[in-house]
């Protein structure tokens, strides 16, 4: 346990280290800005479209550092000195997706309140907002350390990262932004199932891509 | 019990060719076997095999002990003082800071412990990458090249610290190009199987 949670440290202080905490808060930042100009200051067309961009954003933050997730520990030999230690890759990937969804997750939460400001949400639709990506973020990393496991063998590998977990991560973006429509009464329950499935999933899968990186 | 390892009629095959087959070893307590060959020869592989790092395309391997295991890769976060990367590998194995020192005073590195890895040569990783393997009281060590790089004190240390380690009752297996004057070594000569 204690040899786990070291493992868990290792992670969030290299997700954290030399100001890499402000990255994805930096680009979620940035496309809520960018956004209003790009379809003008019209404030009930942002109100309506903000929310799902907010959505999109987080979605893109999540796989943002992909590349650092996987391929450094595999390049460096801490993968395979883990694996020698007898530790299941399954485990491996689970404390992987633990420290990568507080990594990015924690900072995501709070700039979600400025880039809400910036995007002309309202209270009730902030708070659903929130309420819905704290529920998407462990399935998100999830798919984030996937991807990273699948593609650590190759150059360029986030970008592929991207294309394969994209799919699976449009449900979550349809019942989330679904969250915000009035009718949208069930949503957050689809949301919250999706979410659990990825979950649950992610490390079998991650650690598989895993057990294949050795091959 | 002084049997540590046994692999049995072992095949390994990579990229589709047939590296060696039939292979069969043991190590017991105390005992050091020196993987000699050309490159190429399957030396890394079979190290990596013994660590489970590889499946056996055909025979069995048998691990009766924790395994220590050196190869080209020092698994150290380069951005970290020394003695703090080696420190996350001391909480893995869960054992204590007095065996990192005793195991840096052993391959000479206590003075480098506040540099941070990447300022590190070869050598000095691969007497980090030594630490690790001695600190983590691992029976088996298996060693991968582990004097590239070394000057002839590291060496004579690294010949020190086997030695040290069989008398405790380990056991070793050294992939490497050249002997490095480990006395009473075993030789399997990989280059002859293929």
């Amino acid at each position: 346990m204690t040899a786990l949670i070291a493992l868990f440290w290792r992670d969030l202080r290299r997700a954290w280290g030399s100001g890499a905490l402000w990255l994805p808060v930096l680009f979620f930042l940035l496309v809520a800005t960018a956004f209003p100009f790009a379809v003008g200051p019209d404030a009930p067309l942002l109100r309506r479209a903000g929310g799902g961009m907010v959505w999109v954003a987080a979605l893109l933050a999540a796989l943002l550092p992909i590349d650092r997730l996987v391929r450094p520990d595999k390049d460096a030999g801490v993968l395979d000195q883990l694996a020698v230690r007898g530790f299941a890759d399954e485990v491996i990937a689970a404390v992987k997706i633990g420290a990568h969804a507080i990594g990015f997750g924690l900072p995501l939460m709070i700039a979600l309140f400025p880039a809400a400001a910036l995007l002309a949400q309202d209270a009730s639709r902030v708070e659903l907002l929130a309420t819905g990506i704290a529920i998407a973020i462990p399935a998100l990393a999830s798919l984030a350390v996937l991807s990273a496991s699948m593609t650590a063998n190759h150059k360029g590998g986030s970008a592929i990262g991207g294309l394969l977990v994209l799919p699976l991560a449009v449900p979550m973006l349809i019942f989330g932004a679904g969250m915000l429509d009035p009718s949208g009464r069930g949503a957050i329950k689809l949301l919250a199932a999706t979410s659990l499935l990825l979950t649950m999933v992610g490390p079998f899968a991650a650690g598989a891509a895993l057990r294949g990186l050795r091959e | 019990m002084t049997e540590l390892l046994r692999l049995d009629s072992v095949a390994c095959i990579r990229s589709d060719r047939l590296l060696f087959e039939n292979l069969s070893l043991v190590l017991n307590r105390g005992d050091a076997l020196w993987l000699r060959g050309p490159n190429g020869a399957g030396k890394s592989s079979l190290i990596r095999l013994v660590a489970g790092l590889l499946r056996p395309a055909a025979g069995t391997v048998e691990r009766r002990e924790r395994i220590a295991l050196i190869d080209e890769a020092s698994a150290l976060d380069t951005e970290l003082p020394l003695r703090r990367a080696l420190d996350f590998w001391a909480r893995v194995d869960t054992v204590d800071g007095h065996t990192v020192d005793r195991a840096m005073d052993e391959m000479a590195l206590a003075p480098l412990a506040e540099v941070p890895v990447s300022m590190l040569s070869t050598g000095q990783r691969k007497r980090a990458a030594m630490v690790r393997v001695i600190a983590s009281g691992a029976p088996i060590w298996l060693l991968d090249e582990p004097a590239n790089g070394m000057d002839d004190a590291a060496q004579a240390r690294l010949v020190a610290a086997i030695a040290k380690h069989r008398s405790n009752g380990g056991a070793v297996l050294l992939a490497s190009h050249f002997a490095l004057g480990i006395p009473d070594l075993a030789e399997l000569d990989m280059g002859a199987l293929a």
